[in-house]
């Protein structure tokens, strides 16, 4: 019998027999926290043991990036503590300038196609979209990481998720990750893993990779693997500066099930509150008026969505009343925007506070939260209710929040009159 | 060695309708307003606390409860005081229909027994009813009587639980070298 690809990257990190449904113990490549989980990370750590905390410091890191730079003295101290406890282990930090852990990892070639990671990071799973197993963790289980390097897992069973059909602007990869989990629901990946196939899934860039993969824990999943295209190895290979191998699942793999995704002539879609699950074309639901907008998160902060929100902001004004908030995801998406020219299209436009790099308002780590009564479209992850304030928010790809935006009511990309 | 055994007073999280809720999340269990809290004593006061309808379960649960909760209990994000704020209240078990991959492993590694009982919202259990709970063959009873399977603990889960935690279940099985 052939192996899923958990299956493999859990057999190439660990000396028990890899099968789904059997608990093993896994070598970790990467273990991190960020500014949220690290505080107690460090607690337990002082608690439990007697100094030596880390098996590989090189291999260890925090990762800033829920309240950056700190919004209150709490957040201040923890990312202090954090500090202190880096220094004197000699670990990696990436502090308040880098943004999105997750994303960092990928840009700096650190977690690879076939690594294993855990962070304290529900969304880890992002790191599918090059091919690596990540595990987003509690406090108590990333300082387990950090001691000793190693964790154990229950293999999980594999589903197979086929995306059929093609679609055109002004539907994008967020678009196709809304179809997805229209067909699978809060719970359809609950306990598994999945692997993403179809010709839509291989045009996907990396940053649309991302987008996809963002959306696995909305769904219940574990990971969700997206096979790493050319582009992608060629990519991961230049960033850690060695030559990077995929893992792929063998043709006779078992899986647990098979889902059929139909995305052809996909329009739009929008998330309603309170759930991510919540899915509409944005056709049917198109003039909700609007009292701000969010562009970016670990879902939708990436190049290429800053592009898709300057496209049509270009020469247009964002509605009278409307504020538009932008916050790239890292510091090389946050100064590619600066060169490119984008912020000031994005100042031209009004009405724009575009922001550091970081989560955004998500978790209410970074200014930019949702007052009582505001309806908010926004482009992260999650739209629960007080997630990030107490108003209501719609979930949209980069180019619907851009259109609604200048429109002041929720509408498709396309009523811009801008073409793809 | 930890009771294999748990006997308590259950508390159904029922939404308004009257019926079990699904898809309880991490924020609705312990507010993202309240992460900065390190200190497990101070968490409990937070418990359910964004959960419409239950924002009293602070004062009123006791030591010894269990909680009856229905699918993907503890969705969302990674953090461990949505398990250690019922440490805190000295919450005793879990059961759920089916929790959240990341909520099971930090509910497993604190050492919280928590079992995965498909069907249990349909058993017909009150608040304030007296269950017993079989962590190692699944079995609930009410008055004497097995009510419902759950399934019953895995060994790891059952390990780590006896060890009390992930960290003294390292030490216990040499994982962890100084």
């Amino acid at each position: 019998m052939g192996k899923t690809v958990i299956e493999k990257i859990f057999q190439s990190h660990s000396g028990d027999e890899i099968k789904a449904g059997s608990v093993a113990w896994i070598d970790l490549d990467v273990r991190t926290a960020r500014d949220f989980g690290g505080p107690n990370v460090v607690k337990h750590l002082r608690e439990n043991y007697d100094g030596n905390y880390l098996e590989d410091p090189e291999k260890t890191y925090f990762t800033f990036d829920l309240s950056v730079p700190a919004k209150t003295i709490k957040y201040a101290i923890n990312q202090q503590i954090c500090r202190k406890f880096a220094k004197e282990t000699s670990m990696n930090i990436f502090d308040v300038d880098e943004g999105i852990g997750t994303h960092v990892l990928i840009e700096k070639g650190i977690v690879t196609p076939g690594s294993t990671a855990v962070g304290t990071d529900s969304h880890y799973n992002i790191l599918g979209a090059v091919g690596a197993f990540g595990q987003g963790m509690g406090d108590t289980d990333i300082a387990f990481a950090f001691k000793t390097g190693r964790t154990w897992f229950e293999v999980p069973e594999t589903m197979k998720i086929n995306v059929e059909g093609t679609y055109d602007w002004p539907s994008t990869p967020r678009d196709l990750t809304f179809a997805v989990m229209k067909e699978l629901g809060s719970s359809g990946m609950l306990g598994m893993a999945a692997e993403y196939y179809g010709d839509e899934i291989e045009k996907l860039s990396l940053d649309g990779r991302i987008t996809l993969a963002s959306q696995t824990t909305e769904m219940g999943g574990i990971i969700a693997f997206i096979p790493p295209d050319d582009n992608v190895i060629e990519f991961m290979s230049r960033r850690a500066g060695r030559d990077v191998k995929g893992v792929y699942a063998d043709k006779d793999a078992n899986y647990v099930k098979e889902v059929h995704v139909d995305v052809d002539k996909l329009e739009p879609m929008v998330a309603s509150p309170p759930k991510p699950t919540n899915i509409s074309p944005v056709s049917e639901m198109e003039g909700i008026e609007i009292d701000s907008v969010f562009i970016g998160s670990c879902t939708n902060g990436r190049y290429e969505d800053m592009l898709a929100a300057a496209k049509i902001l270009k020469g247009r004004k964002v509605k009278k009343g409307v504020n538009l908030r932008i916050t790239p995801s890292t510091k090389e998406v946050w100064a590619k925007a600066i060169k490119d020219g984008l912020v000031d299209i994005f100042i031209n436009a009004g009405a724009v506070v575009f922001t550091n790099p970081g989560c955004g308002g998500c978790a209410e780590g970074m200014p930019g939260l949702v007052g009582e009564d505001e309806v908010e479209l926004s482009t992260t992850n999650r739209n629960y209710k007080g997630k990030q304030g107490p108003g209501k928010i719609y979930l949209v790809s980069p180019a619907t929040a851009a259109a609604s935006a200048v429109k002041g009511y929720l509408a498709s990309p396309d009523s811009t009159g801008v073409k793809d | 060695m930890r009771e294999k055994i748990i006997e308590g007073r259950i508390w159904v999280l029922t939404g308004s309708d009257g019926r079990i809720i699904d898809d309880i999340d991490t924020d609705m269990i312990f507010h993202n307003k309240h992460l900065h809290i390190t200190d497990i004593s101070e968490m409990g006061k937070h418990a359910l606390g964004n959960l419409e309808g239950w924002e009293d379960f602070p004062e009123k649960a006791e030591k010894g409860d269990i909680i009856i909760a229905g699918k993907n209990f503890g969705a969302g994000s990674s953090r461990q005081q949505a398990v250690d704020c019922f440490i805190s209240l000295g919450i005793k078990a879990i059961i759920a229909e089916s929790f959240g991959a990341i909520y099971k492993r930090n509910a497993i590694n604190s050492g919280l027994a928590i079992l995965e009982c498909p069907g249990i919202s349909g058993v017909g259990l009150n608040n304030g009813d007296i269950i017993s709970i079989n962590l190692e063959t699944g079995s609930i009873k009410k008055d004497g009587e097995e009510i419902i399977k759950a399934r019953p603990m895995s060994s790891v889960q059952m390990d780590i639980y006896q060890a009390g935690n992930l960290f003294e279940y390292g030490k216990s099985m040499g994982q962890q070298q100084d």
